[in-house]
């Protein structure tokens, strides 16, 4: 009896979780996140929505619950049974998904890195997008740390994952722009630490800085999650004039940040840009009027000529965008 | 099987007394009921929420991300009939794919590094093992220990970064055999295996009662410690090839590979009906139970229902099965 009463339940339970309609004719894209609860996705899953409104196709964003390198995995092989024609992602490991995403291929659908590409395994996808050339990033986040320093003390950078390879890219940048470029002679790299873009990890290892070095004067996070983290530390803390905070943050999440002084600047591009170029550049390829090939250039709405640069990688804006007091209310993503 | 058995001889001395509980019930009313009609639920359910879902192709494709894992729970569901636990085997397996992978690159042959792999799985079953029987300490606590320790260690190995194995040595789960992926069949056969031991020889009578009743083992002169030292390493050595098939599946180790793994074998270790004070449990189910965990995960994943909801319902899941087995086994025992 008990037995029965609980199965029916279950039952129901399931039968509750219905999910929506399917796609049908139009042209099915997804986008696979980091992870979910990570607010970054939201913009560029706009760009997707939106492009996808105009141009007519069907999109879909899903992400697993963790950021860890094989959980985007079934969700790869999920939407490949589903038979999508566009797979874009946002990669969670550089090298664990090349299996996944060459059979993807082999089925004939279209794989695009969007924000974050395979470095080295470049070979596993078809192309990537990028928001901005990010050899530049490490450098421009270098030099904006550097003018609000002073272009001296100990520094620490905040990272995601030790994993992610875009924040892999660029911490190697701002080492080798610290060791290399004599303006930056007087700032020292003390640690970089990771919060594994999980806000309550990041804020345990933003205090774990201020603890292990009390001559710290600057943090660079380049990652959203860590930023926000980060700057609430110091606000709490009252510690802004002493510690700054800088680093790729999003302009929704840093605003109170900016307007009480806690964050004086920092940088990011716009990651809607990058979903609304997925979206153009995909079904460019797949009805045959844009060639997926290293050197051609097409043309997109609002984001005028875009140029396939070498290992078919495009980017939608050529420097990083600042944020400070002046700017702030001009953003809303 | 041996539990069926078990409950009819339970049940033969109140046959003066009581009325014996019919024989179909005996039969029928046990924890692999349950998880068999659970899968049966989830097939129907997953089935009318996706089309795409059943294809048995897909099906048996995703069953190969959980292949490994579910290789190690079954050799776990006999740890813990036995009486004992053993947490530390998902890190385990990144140790041991670690040590491969570093072995190889490193320029050993690939089947001398596989050779170090396995090495490194009966050590750190003899470690646990070691502690567990040796210094009488419990199991819960000292595999809690060596899961941090192992994990720890292959990070310390492997660093930051992923090793590469080599190009023929990748995809393991891309070569079929009669139409099925190798390592669903490596874990089918392991199942047919293990559960002829467990419910067909001595040995794997012994390990019930080891688990029902210590004392009366001991006084059977049954030996004890042996078994369980042999159960040790048996499982040390399954999570090393896990994770040699993880190695092959992904194409690269990393000290990550499997975290978090020993959740899900526990989970379908007890979704399978075994007991967690040991003494119950059966192959049978736990190999059930991997197959409910991966048509629930899968059936939801294929259609885009939310990463919440999906956890939400594994944790249902769970409550339902011990509350289940539970019932279940309290009823036999009257």
């Amino acid at each position: 009896m008990l037995k029965k009463s609980i199965l029916i339940g279950l039952a129901f339970g399931l039968a509750t979780i219905v999910t929506g309609a399917f796609a049908q004719d139009p042209i099915k894209i997804v986008y696979i996140g980091k992870n979910t609860g990570n607010p970054y996705f939201d913009s560029i899953t706009g760009g997707f929505e939106d492009a996808c409104q105009v141009k007519g196709c069907d999109f879909l964003f899903v992400a697993p619950p963790t950021a860890e390198a094989t959980s985007q995995i079934p969700f790869i092989e999920a939407q490949i049974q589903r038979g999508v024609n566009v797979i874009g992602i946002a990669p969670n490991s550089p090298d664990a998904l090349n299996q996944v995403l060459d059979e993807a291929r082999a089925k004939g659908i279209l794989v695009l890195t969007v924000n974050g590409d395979l470095v080295g395994n470049e070979s596993h996808r078809d192309a990537t997008i990028l928001p901005v050339d990010f050899t530049k990033t490490g450098p421009n986040q270098v030099e904006l740390m550097g003018s609000m320093i002073n272009y001296e003390g100990d520094i620490a950078i905040l990272s995601a994952t030790t994993e992610a390879p875009d924040q892999n890219t660029w911490i190697a940048a701002m080492k080798d722009t610290l060791a290399n470029n004599p303006k930056y002679a007087n700032m020292h790299l003390v640690a970089t630490v990771y919060g594994d873009d999980q806000p309550e990890k990041s804020t345990t290892e933003m205090e774990a800085l201020l603890a292990n070095y009390p001559d710290l004067v600057g943090v660079i996070a380049p990652t959203t999650v860590g930023i926000a983290a980060a700057a609430q530390v110091v606000q709490s803390r009252m510690i802004a004039d002493k510690v700054h905070v800088t680093g790729l943050g999003l302009p929704s999440e840093m605003r109170d940040f900016v307007k009480d002084g806690t964050v004086s600047a920092f940088q990011l591009w716009s990651p809607y840009n990058e979903g609304w170029l997925a979206v153009h550049f995909a079904l460019g390829v797949l009805d045959g009027s844009i060639k997926n090939e290293v050197g051609g250039t097409f043309e997109v709405p609002n984001l005028g000529t875009i140029t396939i640069n070498d290992l078919n990688a495009m980017n939608t804006q050529a420097e990083l965008t600042t944020f400070d007091i002046n700017n702030i209310d001009d953003f809303n993503f | 099987m041996s539990v069926t058995e078990k409950s009819e001889i339970a049940a033969a001395p109140q046959r003066e007394s009581a009325s014996a509980r019919p024989r179909w019930q005996v039969m029928l009313i046990r924890p692999e009921l349950m998880t068999f009609v659970l899968l049966i639920i989830a097939l129907i359910v997953a089935s009318s929420l996706s089309p795409y879902f059943l294809d048995i192709a897909y099906i048996l494709d995703s069953f190969t991300l959980s292949a490994e894992l579910a290789m190690v729970a079954l050799v776990l569901t006999i740890m813990i009939i036995a009486g004992e636990i053993d947490l530390s085997p998902a890190s385990g397996m990144a140790l041991a794919a670690c040590t491969f992978a570093y072995a190889q690159q490193a320029g050993v042959p690939i089947p001398l590094a596989v050779g170090v792999g396995l090495l490194t799985g009966l050590a750190m079953g003899l470690l646990n093992g070691i502690l567990v029987i040796r210094f009488q300490l419990p199991s819960i606590i000292v595999t809690i220990g060596t899961l941090i320790f192992y994990r720890g260690l292959a990070q310390v190995i492997a660093g930051d970064q992923s090793i590469r194995v080599p190009e023929w040595f990748i995809g393991i789960n891309r070569v079929l055999v009669f139409g099925i992926p190798v390592p669903v069949l490596v874990f089918v056969i392991l199942s047919v295996v293990l559960g002829f031991v467990l419910s067909s020889t001595i040995y794997g009578r012994q390990i019930y009662l080891i688990g029902t009743n210590p004392i009366a083992a001991r006084h059977a002169g049954i030996r004890a410690n042996r078994i369980k030292m042999s159960l040790f390493l048996l499982i040390g050595i399954t999570a090393s090839i896990a994770g040699m098939m993880t190695a092959s599946r992904l194409g690269s180790v990393r000290y990550d590979i499997a975290l978090g793994g020993e959740l899900q074998m526990v989970l379908m270790a007890m979704l399978g009906g075994t007991y967690i004070f040991g003494g119950r449990g059966s192959i049978l189910g736990t190999f059930l139970a991997a197959w409910l965990l991966v048509i629930v995960s899968t059936g939801m994943i294929v259609a885009n229902i939310l990463p919440a909801m999906q956890l939400c319902v594994l944790g249902v899941l769970l409550i339902i099965s011990i509350i289940a087995t539970n019932f279940i086994y309290s009823r036999t025992q009257r």
